[in-house]
């Protein structure tokens, strides 16, 4: 071990140094931060926050309803769900960053230094950026992926349940430890890539980059088995006739956000696991002594993050490409087209890594190759834009809430594009790199781009989910305070960034500057209301759910498999498997005048549900907790514990049950009833 | 479509649908995500693995008879692994358990050797605290040498479970997943050799 | 179009429950080829390094990686039992995916790395290795 111990002596936990060591490592009372009153507050806020709800779930009794319909379930539309719910919880946090730090930036000019420490502002930029990309845009797609696939291939569940169930414990497991570190410690103060040396042991002996490094990887874990899971699961279980070719858009942006899932987080896994060795045991790969080379680690871990990009958009693009078809009442036009610019931007996301950092020093060759190869991806992107506006040209459409985010997106995104391509130019990226205009540029891609197309899929597919629509007064107004906020809060930052104001500043000399961020603060605020307003849309629906109610299963008269079923759809999805003969399935079954069959109903083969991955993610969360304070007694319990639970769970082969076909008789014919009487 | 197959379509199916098993393909997506684990190593050690900061080269450290015996431990436990599979196919659990136990001892044997020549070089203060090259060369060789290690864990347990349950459908499926971890690990351990001992003694 | 050929040809294969698993054919003649070949390309790289090589270093090494990744690609057929049939295809369009990704990160990784220190310490390339 050849981290310097901690400062503080160990006297309050124990009397005998030695013992208290190897049990609590490097956690004393220091560790949680009295002195900090914002951190205190926000503490004891959510103490009471948390006390009240898990009371409250005591009191009405749900807590066996949680763990057997929620908790330890196997379906993949319940899994679905609580990854978004996790990515919407996250995002609250993720947005506490954000608009504490404008606020800062709007305030600290001059004499006033505002009032976040650098300490704390570091922590929080970074927390920002991790959270917002694994906790919130991470859950988010792999939830949508999660519950509409299935549901569009006309599959019964995903290839592995269990590991589905799985991997968003594990995914969850990351966001506590993020959590965790809010209150016991302190976060990364490095940025969200951690660039060695400043996240090296030397510049950073505290346990923020461990933090850091357990929470990323222990997601990591979750987000490569569910990767393996939906692409097997679109390989094979297909419904019968449909080729790929016939594959929904979605599907196929799926499939392909899953390939980079499975072939880029590795390289995150292992760069991850280069700078822990370098952090516990020593090793010199990233140091500046002894031969180690920084700049291998900022090499590495791009070849993951550019892919990343487009792991977070490519479904975007698919939920973009089912609104803009139903809402047109139009065939997606250049179905062929659409899926090889997916392919081609699939390939292509791993030749660009380099343009993140150009002024790294490489030579001039380097440099113009992954400057081309950037401008020629926006190519295949581009064409995409062009396929939705021809589906809208002559289209009937409706500006329904999703059909408003599609085209708020087309608008902001082309914006992004652009800016994008711009800093793809060497000479021009050398003066914008590492400030506010990329900044800018790369939240008008994901803002504009991700979250837009979240918000579109969350309206479009929520009556799918729960059975009633949102409501759209409140949908509208979020809609607009978000477009508005984002454009006001961004847009300066691109004017700040060709003034050459460089990112991650606490405090800022030239008051000329001081009324960009004041705009900038608004518009976080605008956003802020918008969120406010998507809450109460929620519960608005919620309460509302009676007047708002879909019978039909088919609310938009959309175009694809998902819609052929009841919503909420039944546990076995679909009481027949469908056959599929067009790449709009559903709506072909429509223009046939398709029945649904009302009787010769069969038992379904069906997983059962199981404890195990909780029980394994949790013990992850404890392994991640003892090492990131050198717990080693606690870490060594904790690690054979996780392998005797995962060994074990291997000796259970009765993993699956049938639904006798009564039971399914009888949810089909309540759904023949309710057909019967709405139509 | 045309009029004609407005009457002939069918939409939905009237017998219960299989989907294929998916698990060997999904194995076999996993190692393929492993073996990018491995290319990172691989490129930290082909960017590093000549930054001796004036410390001990490959050339004065590896001792290639060892390297030499080290594979061919490994690559008789691909062959005998092979031998459990043929047996395995032939639904004989005895001789399938016979060939899966060499399998382990060789690996076994492997990891041994592996700890062997680790420690000696700590001994010798080539530890991977002295150089850029050392630190690359211990994780690549060391994260190998952990595969290998949970492949023998694995194994122990399949020859647990067969032995409980026999040869049924889910123990085949798992006995050939775990064949593709083994070969695989041998697919890597030819890249080690290869690009690690027998490159690094070159001048 | 002929529908429901399509339906028989994809539903076919999907109707074999238990016995289709995936798990390829084996034999002794594929392994025991495999063995000798890998024992042949394995012995020839070693005897040629620990008996001094060429004269070039640089040949020598080309030399073991292209044994290397003849080697690799016999334990794929011979081991690892890979065509192009086996999974629909899925298998060998992953593997070769793969192998492109494989290359772009150790090839990239490597230029892109040699390119920053020959400009960046483009005196000291030579004493790079020694240097503390």
């Amino acid at each position: 071990m050849l981290r310097a111990t901690s400062t503080a002596p160990v006297t309050k936990m124990s009397d005998h140094p030695d013992l208290a060591k190897l049990i609590f490592g490097r956690l004393t009372w220091d560790a949680i931060p009295f002195h900090e009153p914002i951190l205190l507050y926000t503490f004891i806020a959510v103490a009471l926050g948390g006390i009240v709800t898990l009371g409250a779930i005591t009191y009405f009794r749900l807590w066996g309803y949680l763990w057997r319909e929620w908790f330890t379930s196997i379906d993949h539309k319940k899994i679905g769900i609580m990854y978004m719910v996790l990515g919407l919880v996250m995002l609250l946090r993720g947005f506490a960053d954000a608009i504490m730090m404008r606020l800062q930036q709007a305030v600290a000019f001059g004499d006033a230094t505002g009032y976040l420490p650098p300490h704390h502002y570091d922590q929080i930029f970074t927390a920002h950026g991790v959270i917002m990309i694994f906790f919130v845009a991470m859950p988010i797609v792999t939830g949508l992926m999660n519950y509409i696939v299935p549901l569009q291939i006309g599959a019964r569940d995903v290839a592995f349940p269990f590991l589905n169930n799985f991997s968003f414990w594990m995914t969850t497991s990351g966001a506590v430890l993020v959590m965790m570190s809010l209150f016991v410690g302190e976060f990364a103060r490095t940025g969200w890539l951690a660039y060695p040396p400043l996240s090296g042991i030397a510049a950073s002996p505290d346990v923020g980059v461990d933090y850091y490094i357990w929470a990323l990887q222990i997601a990591g874990v979750g987000t490569l088995l569910s990767g393996i899971n939906l692409l097997v699961t679109i390989i094979k279980m297909r419904a019968p006739g449909m080729k790929l070719m016939q594959m929904p858009v979605f599907t196929w942006t799926a499939l392909c956000t899953n390939v980079l899932i499975v072939a880029a987080f590795p390289v995150l896994t292992a760069v991850l696991a280069l700078l822990s060795l370098d952090r516990y045991v020593g090793t010199h790969m990233f140091t500046n002594e002894l031969g180690g080379n920084a700049m291998m680690y900022v090499n590495l871990i791009w070849i993951w993050g550019h892919p990343e990009v487009y792991i977070l958009i490519l479904p975007m693009f698919g939920v973009f490409s089912e609104v803009v078809s139903t809402f047109s009442r139009k065939r997606l036009f250049g179905y062929t087209s659409m899926v090889y610019a997916s392919i081609v931007i699939t390939v292509l996301a791993y030749l660009v890594w380099l343009h993140h950092f150009f002024t790294m020093g490489s030579g001039a060759s380097v440099n113009s190759f992954f400057g081309i190869t950037t401008m020629i991806i926006s190519i295949p992107t581009g064409a995409k834009i062009f396929n939705w506006l021809f589906t809208m040209y002559r289209g009937r459409i409706t500006f329904e809430l999703p059909m408003m985010w599609t085209v708020a997106f087309m608008v902001t995104f082309a914006i992004g594009g652009m800016t994008g391509v711009l800093l793809a130019v060497p000479p021009a990226d050398f003066s914008l790199h590492n400030s506010l205009f990329l900044i800018a540029h790369f939240h008008n891609v994901i803002i504009g781009g991700v979250l837009f197309g979240a918000f579109a899929a969350i309206n479009f597919w929520f009556p799918k989910a729960f059975g009633f629509k949102l409501d759209p007064f409140w949908g509208k107004c979020s809609f607009w305070l978000w477009v508005v906020g984002f454009y006001f809060a961004f847009m300066p930052l691109y004017v700040l960034g060709l003034m050459g104001v460089t990112r991650r500043l606490s405090h800022f000399e030239d008051p000329s500057l001081q009324i960009w961020f004041q705009i900038a603060a608004f518009g976080a605020v605008l956003i802020a209301l918008g969120i406010a307003c998507m809450l109460i849309q929620f519960v608005v629906s919620f309460r509302r759910r009676e007047s708002l109610r879909d019978h039909s299963g088919d609310p938009w008269n959309g175009r694809t498999l998902e819609w052929s079923t009841s919503s909420p759809p039944p546990d076995y999805n679909f009481a027949f498997t469908p056959r599929v003969h067009d790449a709009d399935a559903w709506w072909q079954m429509k223009q046939h005048d398709y029945r649904r069959p009302t009787n010769g109903f069969l038992a379904i083969h069906m997983p059962k549900n199981t404890g195990a991955g909780i029980i394994l993610a949790g013990i992850s969360t404890v392994l991640g907790f003892t090492l990131i304070w050198q717990m080693w007694l606690l870490a060594g319990l904790s690690f054979a514990a996780l392998l005797a639970v995962a060994i074990g769970h291997t000796f259970n082969y009765k993993r699956d049950y049938y639904i006798p076909a009564e039971e399914v008789a009888r949810v089909e014919a309540a759904r023949t009833e309710l057909l019967a009487s709405h139509v | 479509m045309s009029a004609v197959a407005h009457e002939s379509l069918q939409f939905h199916l009237e017998t219960e649908h299989h989907p294929q098993n998916g698990t060997l393909l999904g194995f076999w997506l996993y190692l393929m995500s492993d073996c990018l684990i491995f290319a990172c190593m691989f490129a930290v050690y082909g960017v590093l693995g000549r930054s001796y900061a004036g410390g001990p080269t490959g050339a004065e450290l590896f001792e290639l008879p060892l390297v030499a015996l080290n594979t061919s431990l490994l690559l008789l436990s691909s062959i005998t692994y092979g031998f459990a599979m043929l047996e395995m196919h032939r639904n004989r659990q005895r001789a399938t358990l016979i060939w899966l136990a060499m399998t382990g001892l060789l690996g076994a044997g492997f990891i041994g050797i592996e700890l062997y020549e680790f420690t000696h070089l700590i001994a010798d203060g080539a530890g991977p605290q002295r150089s850029a090259f050392l630190s690359s060369f211990f994780t690549l060789v060391g994260t190998h040498g952990l595969h290998v290690s949970c492949g023998i864990i694995w194994l122990i347990t399949l020859m647990v479970q067969v032995s409980k349950k026999g040869l049924i459908a889910e123990n085949k499926r798992r006995l050939w997943c775990l064949s593709m971890f083994w070969h695989f690990l041998d697919v890597v351990w030819i890249g080690v050799f290869s690009f690690v001992y027998l490159m690094g003694v070159l001048p | 179009m002929s529908a429901h050929t399509d339906i028989d040809a994809i539903h076919g294969d999907g109707h074999e429950h238990e016995h289709d698993d995936g798990i390829g054919h084996v034999s002794l003649k594929g392994y025991a080829i495999g063995f000798v070949l890998a024992v042949i390309l394995t012995a020839i790289p070693f005897w040629l390094v620990m008996s001094g090589g060429f004269k070039n270093s640089s040949t020598t090494a080309l030399v073991v990686l292209g044994f290397a990744a003849v080697q690799i690609v016999v334990h794929m057929i011979y081991f690892l039992h890979m065509n192009t049939k086996s999974e629909g295809g899925w298998n060998m369009l992953a593997l070769i995916f793969t192998a492109v990704l494989v290359l772009i990160t150790l090839s990239g990784s490597i230029w892109v790395m040699y390119h920053l220190n020959h400009n960046m310490m483009p005196a000291m390339m030579h004493d790079m290795q020694n240097l503390p």
